[in-house]
């Protein structure tokens, strides 16, 4: 049996044959999984659809004892897992994939890429079928046979995609690889020879690794604002958890608090199966510290009160949760406040600068705006006059005091600004409550009129209340 | 009485002794809220560094306890930044705190920091949290409707935090009962009308019906209080509303025959 071979083939072959339809999803989910548990030897991983991962060990190999050491360990620990590994080193990606589509273990050394692979099918070099068909078609079996011929004759049949692959295969051309994640700063990591499952334990190594990272970053005068906690199952699974936070942590009792709360707020929590075999904590973000003086100025002391509150609440709930709010240059009330992260933007508000209010007027903005405005039934004295009565959420209200309009126009120049001018009158009835509603459109201009019929009413909506 | 017994007798009367004293020096900053009256049976303001509660019978009237909340806050915060507290579903009930809004009162959105929890849990574990820090002006949680995790518990605790740092815990209920609790006062909040003004003078200035329901340290009452954004406190309302400008004297002339012959 073999790849490609057509069902009714094998079933021909093999009576018993069990078919499974492939699932492709799952195929690239494990694929990212293992590409996860590829983080503990290097930070850079890329992934190589739908079945090759890229490892970039330059400079990782020596902690794991020589790259001999180092790729037994991760085919062992794969082929424990149940899976067929082939791996080969070389100097770059693509000479290693090409090599190991054929045989499994190879090392090539530094400027021996050329003898290595040359001996091997073109097939090898993973290209297209029509391309691989082709050059079996024109006599080069051996990708040392392609490389004999002049390149410009390969590219002009084959293109040059190819012949960049057939160099970078060569050892001639650089081939960098596309790392999943962007590498972080700051890593240190502890390796258990016992795995470890309990609560206290994780804790105090999580502690102990925080008091390393603020070491090795207090060297370069630095701080963290995104921290990653990677915990290594030993059954190969993942689990990544990040936090967030305003200012650069410099500080090891801050970052285990930060992870203490994110940890106790987590909806699905940490599961050790059987226990964790490595910890590892990543910083990323970091930014030079700038030291202040701290016990004189209370106001720096305020801030920095403040924003690590925000950061210890963002780790709890969630960074979206806590908002400041900026000033947009907008006459469109539901769009006059942005809400932003308050860990990211704490230090724009000081600098915002909200419409001054008028003084002696009352409030013209209503304490409590509606997201999304809504629909009452109102009866007008005059079609355009301010409503006499009207009924929202099902009580009906009388008009004493009415003060309008106050026209607002949409903004058409934007791509989600197209709707009807708006007439916002503040009226008060008979209870003292005050409300802030609109009509929605304009008689003659906006509402189009049929010949002869009813009239078409505008509609009115509740957008506020005023304290 | 065995020597065993005298010691815990001792060790008791120490406790009592202990957290009486707490009590007693516990003294606390006073903040006015310019409203006379409300002042002087205040004993001279609502006290910083304990909880507050204010109530909103019914949805309607949330507008009118978040200004006075607001109120509140502005007060007591000197220009510290503030947390506001609520649960996510609050928002659709009775709208979100308008930045702009709170300008118009007075008050620097700049200064506000605003959590949206996911439950109430999370809210008064937040609230608890940044009431821990002295940092801020004051916090405020926003509960809507009933709730049994609102309990003497969870209000004491509240209350122990705003001891501990002097931070000022607002707490606005709505669509709410008053339940039994640890708060230095409770209030229930409704709008009042706005005073009878000629057609010109501007009204709808924020004016509450506000009923002082519970006081730890005196007597209760109830005012009509109006809010002054400009001068950021609170105030008697004013005493004659009519316009100030005389009337045409022979205006008054026509008027009255015409009252005499109704």
């Amino acid at each position: 049996m073999s790849l490609g071979q057509p069902l009714a083939n094998a079933r021909a072959v093999c009576p018993d044959l069990v078919a499974h339809e492939a699932d492709l999803t799952a195929d690239a989910r494990l694929l990212e999984s293992i590409a996860d548990w590829c983080d503990r030897f290097t930070p850079l991983v890329a992934l190589d659809p739908p079945d090759g991962l890229s490892l970039d060990i330059t400079g990782c190999v020596h902690l794991f004892g020589g790259e001999t050491k180092l790729m037994q360990s991760v085919c062992d620990a794969l082929t424990a897992h149940g899976l067929t590994v082939s791996a080969a080193i070389a100097s770059n990606a693509v000479c290693a994939r090409t090599l190991n589509r054929q045989v499994h273990g190879r090392i090539v050394p530094d400027g021996e890429e050329a003898a290595a692979v040359s001996a091997l099918p073109v097939a090898a070099l993973g290209g297209s079928d029509a391309i691989t068909l082709g050059l079996r078609r024109a006599g080069l079996k051996t990708i040392g046979d392609v490389a004999s011929r002049g390149r410009n004759e390969i590219t002009a049949r084959f293109g040059a995609a190819f012949t960049r692959v057939l160099a970078q295969a060569l050892g001639e051309a650089d081939a960098p690889i596309n790392p999943r994640k962007v590498p972080p700063d700051y890593i240190v990591d502890k390796r258990f020879a016992e795995p470890i499952a309990t609560d206290t334990v994780i804790a105090a190594s999580l502690s102990s690794l925080a008091a390393m990272l603020v070491a090795a970053m207090a060297q370069q005068g630095k701080g963290a604002r995104r921290l990653e906690a990677c915990f290594f199952r030993t059954d190969g699974l993942v689990r990544i958890i990040a936090v967030d936070t305003g200012q650069p942590v410099t500080d090891a009792a801050v970052i285990d608090r930060l992870f203490r709360e994110r940890l106790e707020a987590l909806s699905d929590p940490l599961d050790p199966g059987f226990g964790f075999d490595m910890i590892r904590l990543a910083a990323g973000r970091s930014e030079i510290v700038v030291q202040q003086q701290r016990d004189l100025d209370a106001h720096v002391h305020d801030n920095d009160e403040l924003s690590a509150l925000i950061d210890r609440i963002a780790a709890r709930i969630g960074g979206k949760r806590v908002v400041v709010h900026l000033p947009v240059d907008t006459h469109v009330p539901e769009r006059a406040a942005l809400p932003l992260p308050a860990q990211h933007n704490l230090a724009a508000t000081s600098t915002a600068n909200w419409p001054a209010r008028h003084d002696g007027e009352p409030p013209l903005r209503p304490l409590r705006l509606f997201a999304r405005p809504e629909a009452i039934q109102v009866i007008a004295g005059v079609p355009d006059g301010p409503p006499a009565r009207f009924v929202w959420r099902r009580a009906a209200h009388a008009v004493v005091r009415a003060e309008g309009p106050e026209r607002i126009a949409m903004e058409w120049w934007r791509p989600d600004g197209q709707g009807l001018t708006r007439d916002y009158f503040r009226v008060e009835d008979e209870h003292g409550l005050r409300f802030w509603l609109y009509r929605d459109g304009l008689y003659d201009r906006e509402l189009e009129q049929p010949e002869n019929g009813p009239l078409v009413q505008p509609l009115w909506y509740m957008h506020g209340l005023f304290a | 009485m065995t020597g065993a017994r005298m010691d815990t007798l001792a060790r008791l009367r120490g406790r009592i002794a202990r957290l009486e004293a707490a009590n007693g020096a516990h003294d606390l900053r006073r903040v006015a809220l310019g409203h006379d009256e409300a002042d002087a049976v205040l004993q001279g303001g609502l006290a910083t560094g304990a909880l507050h509660e204010v109530f909103a019978e019914a949805g309607r009237q949330a507008a009118a306890a978040t200004g006075f909340v607001c109120g509140l806050a502005a007060r007591v915060a000197a220009r510290r930044p503030l947390i506001w507290i609520r649960q996510d579903f609050a928002e659709r009930e009775a709208g979100a705190l308008s930045m702009s809004g709170l300008a118009e009162l007075g008050l620097d959105p700049c200064r506000l920091v605003v959590v949206r929890a996911p439950d109430l849990d999370h809210a008064l574990r937040t609230a608890a949290d940044a009431l821990a820090c002295d940092a801020l002006g004051g916090v405020m949680l926003e509960v809507w409707g009933e709730t049994q995790k609102l309990d003497l518990v969870a209000s004491r605790k509240l209350t122990l935090a705003a001891q501990e740092s002097g931070v000022t815990a607002l707490l606005l209920r709505v669509a709410a009962t008053p339940e039994p609790s640890t708060a230095e006062t409770r209030w229930m909040v409704r709008t009042a009308p706005s005073p009878v003004v000629a057609p010109w003078m501007a009204w709808g200035a924020p004016r509450l019906d506000a009923e002082l329901i519970r006081n730890r340290h005196g007597q209760t009452g109830r005012w009509i209080m109006e809010w002054m954004p400009d001068a950021c406190r609170f105030s008697e309302p004013a005493a004659d509303p009519q316009p100030v400008a005389a009337a045409p004297a022979h205006r008054a002339h026509q008027a009255e025959p015409r009252r005499r012959s109704a």
